[in-house]
């Protein structure tokens, strides 16, 4: 017997199938760490040093964080924006929903190539300077479902990570301690790139 | 606590309403054909005495020589519970009668086991892949299935 399956939104569907295609064959390498920061060339001959550090300054003290936590490494995340770690420590205590108010995204948890497309858009509608923490295991390279059918392996694959903290999950510590290392990167931004 | 529903009481229940169908119990499971699978649990949700008005779960295992579909009953009346098992011969297109015009409960789980086996279920309202995207090569919880990634 014969059964004829009539999709309902035919044309959703085949729209959403062709970004996920898309975006997977575009990512069959990782994308590479953002290195313009360790350049040091420009910066001996050129003085912005002043007006770089006060910049920097703010950025790094009032990082606002984007909610797109995608599985359980958001637990760790919550108890270290509550009290007893307490992230307002850190001028971070501020979640946004929208990613145009955010600065930073600390991909929390494992990623499937269904859900990409979302979080690829999301990075793309948050303002630069923007900068990536990849948290955990799954957020690094996939863990334990890296040869998985539907798992995306690192988020660098389609996104560019500026910090990655192992861990499955990372205790809140290694999170507070990834996030000061976010800051000495960020202490060495200067004005003359990007 | 959920007893198990009694033999006698689905035997009896079959032979005044449908004496054709095949059926055999394997360790308290009932295992019946396919074509029969609407109509049986048509009566076993109304019949009196029996009311299995809950479908808790729907699930498939793929075996070497069919695909088997598994079916969690409860009655919120008589609080007891009943397993039933299809098998699907047919293993390069194996299809089943969709329970859900029945149980509005089975619409989700039935378009799991179509996304993750494979298995086209029978006036289905709205057959699609659930979990997967659409061009997605294959049905990965097939003992045969290659990850190409």
């Amino acid at each position: 017997m014969d059964i004829n399956i009539e999709p309902v939104y035919p044309e959703i569907d085949a729209h959403e199938a062709g970004v996920i295609d898309e975006l997977k064959n575009a990512s069959a390498h990782p994308i590479p760490e953002p290195a313009e920061w360790l350049d040091e060339e420009i910066k001996r001959n050129v003085l912005v040093t002043t007006v770089d550090n006060l910049l920097n300054w703010g950025r790094r003290n009032s990082l606002w964080t984007e909610t797109s936590f995608t599985a359980c490494c958001t637990f760790e995340f919550i108890s270290t924006s509550s009290s007893r770690f307490d992230i307002a420590r850190f001028g971070m205590e501020v979640l946004r929903s929208s990613p145009r108010h955010a600065d930073l995204m600390i991909t929390a948890g494992t990623l499937t190539w269904k859900m990409a497309p979302q979080i690829k858009r999301v990075y793309d509608q948050m303002a630069e300077p923007k900068w990536v923490i990849a948290m955990g295991s799954c957020g690094i390279s996939g863990g334990i479902f890296a040869d998985s059918y539907s798992v995306v392996p690192g988020y660098n694959r389609i996104l560019p990570i500026d910090v990655y903290i192992p861990g499955c999950p990372p205790r809140p510590e290694a999170l507070l301690a990834g996030i000061e290392k976010l800051k000495q990167k960020i202490a060495k931004k200067t004005l003359l790139k990007k | 606590m959920t007893k198990l529903l009694s033999h006698e009481n689905i035997i009896n229940c079959m032979k005044e309403r449908i004496p054709s169908a095949g059926y055999s119990f394997e360790n308290d499971i009932l295992i019946i054909e396919p074509d029969k699978l609407l109509s049986l649990c048509k009566l076993l949700k109304t019949a009196p005495g029996i009311e299995l008005d809950y479908l808790s779960c729907v699930t498939a295992v793929d075996y070497p020589e069919y695909f088997e579909l598994v079916y969690l009953f409860y009655s919120t009346e008589h609080n007891h519970k009943l397993t039933l098992k299809v098998r699907c011969p047919d293993k390069t297109r194996p299809s089943a009668p969709s329970l859900t015009p029945l149980y509005k409960g089975a619409d989700f789980q039935e378009r799991e086991i179509w996304d993750l086996f494979g298995i086209r279920f029978e006036n289905h309202p709205k057959l699609k892949r659930i979990f997967l995207w659409e061009s997605f090569p294959g049905h990965p919880l097939r003992k045969d299935f290659v990850n190409g990634r």
